[in-house]
Parts: structure tokens; sequence; C-alpha cells
């Protein structure tokens, strides 16, 4: 079946083609269609949602695709300025469903207050961007764009502008793909959480992906190359390649609608079938750029000093026109794209690079090296290097030993949730033996991928996890969200008075400016009832017991909850809480259940459970937990405060 | 200034420059003596850069300050093998970080164990080391029982300051250098106590 679509109703009925599960956006043109029509003809299948903004719609998105399912977000260019956060590490853990954000441009701002190009987002996220020129391919993108995504775990953004979006074009409908998979988190924190050692593998792979993505590039049919005449060839993409196609109807054209990762080896292939090469593209001259990085030579913005293709505004008809005729104008020959057949770098599959057989070269280090008078030192004995290295034990950062963040975290890990966490110590929270967070996105993203988990109907429930600090930064606004949205999950804010990660910087609920100024201290709670939410509790954390039962009363409500785990951190007020504990070892009875806390304070040697008295801030959740009761107050006397 | 330095190619070549990296765990006081120990470098005369992760790394983590000093410095970080003393606060920590230390150059330990939480939950035992296991590794060492000795002075949490002392014993730097960064690092009323610890940590060996 045809019919008649705008590209934002193509690029919606691609979504639903693709089946799409959960659908998010915020509002901006050219892009706001497309969210509309899915929400007015296919609400049944698919979940969708306004969020407060674009980074909570990200967000949400993303949480959504960690269990499986396939998630979409919508916005304009700006709007992905707002949620660059979640972008940019979101291609560094890389997804499981397949995931899109379809993100608008407004050449000429017809309707916007910048004209930014969201292609250079995606090479500085590192991620896919094609381009659809009209409707048909809209849909067929949109499609596409899913596989790719899937197939490399990767997100995808999908770039429109004005003219695709709000153009119309024959479209032929087609039947939803068949998918049938189990929306469910599959826990996995390596993979999930980009704390610094795990976030170091990550940009190993995401480069890895790159290289291969930009192979795949090379060969799909999202990339059509056209032989014709080979005095001029023409790399376009999007819009302008339809104007191309207009007007110069007999040159040979390499329209790019997967731009980045560049098809280089297309792009080499293309350039040495041609004479000369032109580059046609709306705002930057990001192709042209990469064309020129290549060796090729090629014009596009400029030609021969002078302004050719205009990089401000939409590309039309007439400006393709005076391009021609300059063009057509010119004195002298054309630029060849490669000036002399040495200098084709066109690499022959099977041929490894020429590289190897190159004479060696004295570097400057085999030159006679300048004599550097060394300090006179008595005669050393070299190292035995048959001596073998003990074999360290790894020491990860963890939370501080009287940390409030612990007692809540203890308490978490008797409940089956997934955890989804955030930016901050509690971050911490995600090693052995507490293991107590499964994702971590960007700042403020714990509470939005929770509630994108539960839009997709993830098999478990799910609690999200952010701190007071963090809270006030972004977090609100998914708060909001869950609210607005008619969510269910439990969130919670692990308010310890301070921006402590950090080094315990004031925050606006502290009521202290950086000065030390006295403030008004804005209340978490408060602030959460009146986003709306009315079950809202505070919590002492070091109370495990109690802590616990509200956990659990919160988790099996069908409604959300906003739990405030309130304690202050000891270290930013340099509280002391007591005096150290000790272990009575003829209570013990080594079951172990105190190293399940995770603090440094308890150390076990030789099969002995002791207390670490210099380390220990006597929070006492170790006596809480203590079956044999164990823990005992130790006799030292020690200044804690110095 | 000192002989040490000027036997090096003296003028503004960045070869003179001299570097120390103090290893341990964090909340031990590593940054303090860094800071302490670039300030003294800078009361002396020299072009000083210091370098130290921050961060997650403050939470009981395996920490590593760097401070170089010399005519003109130019990187903040000490390149493998560049270091003519590495110090390291905790027993173990010393190892994490022992390709930073020139061959020639002095390891100073402080044998306080601090068992990290993966050995308490018993993936990786705590390795059982002592002075002559040390002595194997690095040729130039002082081990010191730092911990013993800041009990004795009534507070636990000046062994930073010993073994600052003791880093203090390789280095030229003038007392009153030390006395001054001292006093521009630690507040007024730790200062007594922390220049006691130093002094004691320079006559240790």
């Amino acid at each position: 079946m045809k019919k008649l679509l705008s590209g934002n109703e193509a690029i919606a009925r691609g979504a639903w083609e693709a089946k799409v599960n959960v659908a998010t956006g915020y509002p901006g043109t050219p892009s706001t269609e497309i969210l509309e029509n899915i929400s007015k003809f296919y609400k049944d299948d698919v979940y969708c949602e306004w969020a407060p903004n674009e980074k909570v719609a990200f967000e949400v998105a993303v949480g959504a695709a960690f269990t499986g399912a396939r998630a979409m977000t919508t916005m304009k260019h700006v709007g992905l300025n707002v949620a660059a956060d979640p972008l940019m590490t979101f291609a560094y853990i890389g997804t499981v469903g397949g995931f899109v954000a379809v993100v608008a441009d407004d050449p000429g701002m017809n309707s916007s207050q910048n004209e930014q190009d969201t292609r250079q987002m995606a090479r500085f996220a590192k991620v896919p961007v094609i381009e659809p020129a009209d409707s048909e391919e809209a849909r067929v993108f949109m499609r596409m764009a899913f596989e790719i995504s899937e197939k490399y775990q990767t997100p995808v953004i999908l770039r429109s502008t004005t003219t695709v979006s709000h153009s119309r074009g024959i479209v032929k409908l087609d039947e939803q793909v068949e998918l049938d998979r189990k929306i469910s988190f599959q826990k996995a924190p390596s993979r999930f959480v980009p704390v610094p050692a795990w976030a170091r593998p990550m940009r190993v792979r995401l480069e890895k992906r790159l290289e291969e993505l930009q192979e795949e590039a090379s060969i799909s049919s999202l990339n059509e190359l056209e032989w014709k005449d080979r005095s001029l060839g023409i790399i376009t993409s999007g819009a302008a390649s339809q104007y191309v196609r207009e007007v110069f109807p007999d040159a040979s054209i390499l329209k790019l609608g997967w731009s980045y990762p560049f098809p280089d080896r297309l792009l080499h292939e293309f350039a040495y079938g041609v004479e000369e090469v032109l580059v046609v593209e709306e705002l930057d001259d990001f192709i042209e750029e990469h064309v020129k990085a290549l060796g090729i030579h090629c014009i596009g913005k400029k030609l021969a000093g002078g302004n050719l293709v205009p990089r401000i505004g939409e590309l039309n008809i007439n400006i393709m026109r005076e391009v021609r005729d300059k063009l057509d104008q010119r004195m002298g020959s054309s630029s060849v794209a490669y000036s002399s057949p040495d200098q084709i770098p066109l690499p022959i599959p099977g041929e490894t690079s020429v590289s190897g057989s190159v004479p060696p070269v004295l570097s400057d280090s085999d030159m006679a090296k300048p004599v550097v008078k060394k300090e006179a030192m008595p005669a050393v004995p070299p190292m035995d290097s048959a001596v073998e290295l003990p074999v360290l034990p790894p020491r990860p950062p963890v939370l501080c030993p009287g940390c409030p963040h612990r007692g809540l975290f203890f308490a978490l890990g008797r409940l089956d949730v997934v955890v989804a966490g955030d930016i901050g110590c509690y971050s911490l929270g995600v090693s052995p033996p507490l293991n107590r967070i499964d994702t971590i996105l960007c700042m403020g993203g714990g509470i939005s991928v929770a509630h994108g988990m539960a839009c997709a109907k993830n098999d478990k429930k799910v609690v999200g996890i952010v701190g007071d600090s963090t809270f006030f930064h972004s977090g609100m606004t998914g708060l909001l969200d869950i609210i607005y949205n008619k969510g269910c999950s439990t969130i919670i804010v692990l308010d310890n008075r301070t921006t402590a990660m950090t080094g315990h910087q004031d925050n606006p609920g502290t009521g202290k400016t950086i000065t030390g100024q006295a403030t008004k201290a804005t209340d978490i709670a408060e602030v959460g009832r009146a986003l709306g939410i009315e079950h809202v509790v505070e919590v002492l954390p070091r109370h495990i017991k109690e802590t616990v039962a509200v956990l659990k009363e919160a988790i099996a409500s069908d409604e959300p909850w906003l739990i405030v785990s309130k304690t202050p951190c000891p270290l930013a007020d340099k509280i002391s809480l007591g005096l150290p504990l000790r272990v009575n070892q003829e209570k013990c009875r080594h079951c172990g259940l105190c190293l399940k806390l995770g603090c440094p304070g308890i150390e076990k040697e030789h099969d002995q459970i002791h207390v670490n008295t210099l380390l220990c801030a006597s929070c006492k959740l170790c006596q809480q937990i203590c079956p044999a009761g164990a823990f005992e107050n130790a006799p030292y006397n020690i200044d804690l405060n110095n | 200034m000192s002989s040490t330095l000027n036997n090096y190619a003296g003028g503004n070549a960045p070869s003179d420059t001299k570097s120390v990296v103090l290893v341990g765990v964090g909340g031990q006081g590593i940054l303090l003596a860094s800071t302490v120990l670039a300030h003294a470098a800078m009361e002396s005369g020299y072009d000083v850069k210091t370098n130290e992760i921050h961060g997650m790394a403050q939470r009981g983590g395996s920490v590593l300050a760097q401070v170089r000093f010399g005519t003109k410095v130019y990187s903040p970080i000490v390149p493998k093998g560049g270091a003519s003393i590495i110090a390291s606060l905790e027993k173990i920590e010393i190892f994490r970080y022992r390709d930073y230390l020139d061959p020639m150059g002095w390891a100073i330990v402080s044998n306080q164990e601090i068992v990290p939480v993966t050995a308490s939950s018993g993936q990786t035992p705590y390795p059982e080391l002592g002075k002559a296991d040390f002595a194997k590794f690095f040729p130039r060492l002082i081990y010191l029982n730092a911990v013993e000795t800041a009990k004795e002075l009534g507070n636990p949490k000046t062994v930073n300051s010993i073994v600052l002392g003791a880093v203090s014993q390789k280095l030229d730097f003038e007392t009153q250098a030390w006395e001054k960064a001292f006093r521009s690092s630690v507040k007024p009323k730790f200062f007594d106590i922390n220049m006691k610890a130093f002094f004691l940590g320079r006559q240790m060996n």
C-alpha cells in the first residue's frame, strides 16, 4: 500500500514497522510530529511520553533499551545539547535493544535559535548517523537504524532536516517486523556501569566498533553510488542530494545515507572513478573535510578562493544552479580528484600496507647521545630479576568506613530488584561484596533510567538512586517525569548533606553557599511532595531493619515512592560516632556476614576477623547484623577527631 | 643550591628535573604529604609541578601522588623509571607503582598493613612479606614502622609526616624550607606534632 506521508509521519511509521516498544521525546520544530504521530496511531503498541526535557527523554529511552526493548527518542538539534550527557556515555556502554535518537536539524533557522549540524555531534559522540533524503527513505532508514543499532550494540542518530521532516512523499507501507523477545534486564556490571575501570575497556571497544561500522557503511545499501558522466562526481547527502540530482542530472553521484562513520573505501572508489569531486551538503563541510583528509582533492564550500556551496542556511535548486553556473564559468581546467595515479591510497583487499618495506632510517636516538653526568652513587646490587613479584589484592575505591550509604546498599541487598545508579560516591555500591548498582549512565540519569526500564515493562521491579547534589543537578526533572507520566518506580535519594565525591562542596540542600554564608536549605522531601509524589519517606540508613521495611513497602507498591536516605557524611563534618569496635574472638562464628558490608574497617586475615581500629568509624552496622553479637566496644582511647 | 641537583646538566635544560612518587591508600594523608614536599621544593628555589589522583581514589582506593622539581619542570607526570624516590605509606602499595622507580632510586616503605576489602572477602589474600622480601626488590630501601612511632607520638595520623621525614633524608632541602612548607600546608594546631613526626622520620633508617 502506498501513502503520501510527511517525513515525520514516515519516521513514525518506520518506527512502528520496526516494532519499537518505547518512544520518548520533547517537542521541538521540526521534530515534534514524529512522537505525535506515534501516540496518535500506534499508542496501543508503543509506550510513548513527552518528558520534561530532552535529557530525561533520552535517558528513559536508554533505560528501556537496556531491557532489550527497542526504544527511540525524538528532539530537535538544540535538544541534543541538553541530552548530550547521556548520549556521550551511552555510546561507551552500548545498547541491548535497538536505540535510535531522531534529531531534526533546522538549516535556515525557520524556527530555531541556531542551525548547528547534528552530524558533528554524532562524530563527537562516536555514533553512526544516517540521513534520509525523503519520506520513503525516512521509513526505510528508521527500520535499518534499529538493525544497525542491535547488530553493533550502538545508539544510532537518524538526522532529519526541516525539508525532509515537513515534505511529503510517497511511502510504501510495509508490515511490522516479527520480534519475539523477553523484556528483561540482564545484570552485568562491567557491561552497564562505566566506572573508570570498566569505562576504559568500553573506550577501546568504542573505537573498534567505529572501525567495524566504517566497513559496514562502505557496503551498506544506505549509501548509493550512481555512475554517469565521469567528468564530475558529486558526493552529497540528505535533502541536498535531491537538489543535486535535479540540477546535475548527468553527473556521477555518491549519495551518503550513512554519512558517519565515513565509508572510506566507498569514497576512494568513487573519487578514483571520476575526474573531479564536488561535495554538496547542507550546513557544515562535514563530509568535505573528511574527503580532503583522505587525500582526495575536491571542491565544495569553496572554489578557487571564492564561495561555492553555502555553509549557511538551507540549500535549494536555485543555489545549486548558481553552483553549476560557477563551475561552468570558471577558467582553466578542473581540479582532478587525484593529481597523479601514484598518489592513489586506495587500499586493495588482501594487500597489506607498504610501510613495512621502507628502509630503516636512523632515528635521533641512534645518533651520538650527549653524555649526561650522573650523580656519583655507590654501587648497588642489581635487582634480582628471578624473584617473583608478590600477587597484590586489588585495591579499588570503596565506600569509607562509617559511610551512611553502606546501610542503604546492604538493605537493598535483601531485595530482588534492578538498581539504576548515578554519579557520586554511591557509584561505589557497584563493587563486591555490595553489588548493588546495576547501571550508571550520567548525572541525574539514575531516576530516568529506572523509569525507562519500568516503561519497557521489565520483568523485575526497578529502583533508581541519586545523591542529594545529583538530585538538584538534574535528578528533579527525572522525578517530575515519573509523576507526570504515571510511573511507578521507587526513587532513593542518598542524602549525605554534601557533594561528597568531589570533596565535600556545598549544594542547594546544605544551607550554605560556597563562601560559607547561611542560605535557604532546600528540602528534598518537600521538593518531592511539591512535584506531586504522595509517598515520601525519610529513613536513617544506619538503621538497617527500619530501612529494609520501608524499601519493601515501596517496592511492593504500584505508585511512585521517594525515599530520602538521610545521614550526613561523617568525613564532611569530621563527626566522630564513637570509639572503634572490636571483635570478641570467642563469640565470632566466622560466618562472614559482616564482610558482606564491604567495610574497609573489617579485616580478615588468617581466618580471623578483626577490626582495624585506625579505620573503624563506629557506625555499628556490623553490630546490627552480626548474629553472634561479636562486635563490642573497644577499650582504646584514641582521639578520632585528629 | 645543593650538590645533588647541580651535578645534572644545568641551565634551563629540564634534565635536572627530579621526581618523587608517594603512594598509599586514600585517607592516609598522601596528598598533604605531596603538598608539603612541593612547598619545600618551592621554598628551596625550584620550579615545581605535582599531580595527584583525585576523586574516587580518595575513598579507600590506591593513591598515587607525583612531585617533580628542578630548574624548569615541563611534564607533571613522572616517566616510568624516572622517580628518584618512591615512598609508600602502606606496606604493599609500593609494588603497584614500582616501575616508576629509577633502578638507582630509593624505596621508602612504611610497614602499615591496610587490608583491602578484596582480600578480606577472600578474593586475593594479602601477601605476607617482611623487610627481607622488600630488600630483594629494592636494593636501596628504608623500611619503617611509622605507625608505631605515630602512636607513641599520640596521633596515628602523623604517619605521613614521619614518612616524609624519611624522604627528606634523600633530598637536599634545608630544614627551614621544610618548616616553611609545613607551616603553609598544615593547620596551625597540628603544626607542632607534624614537625615532631617529620624530625623522627628524618632520623629513622
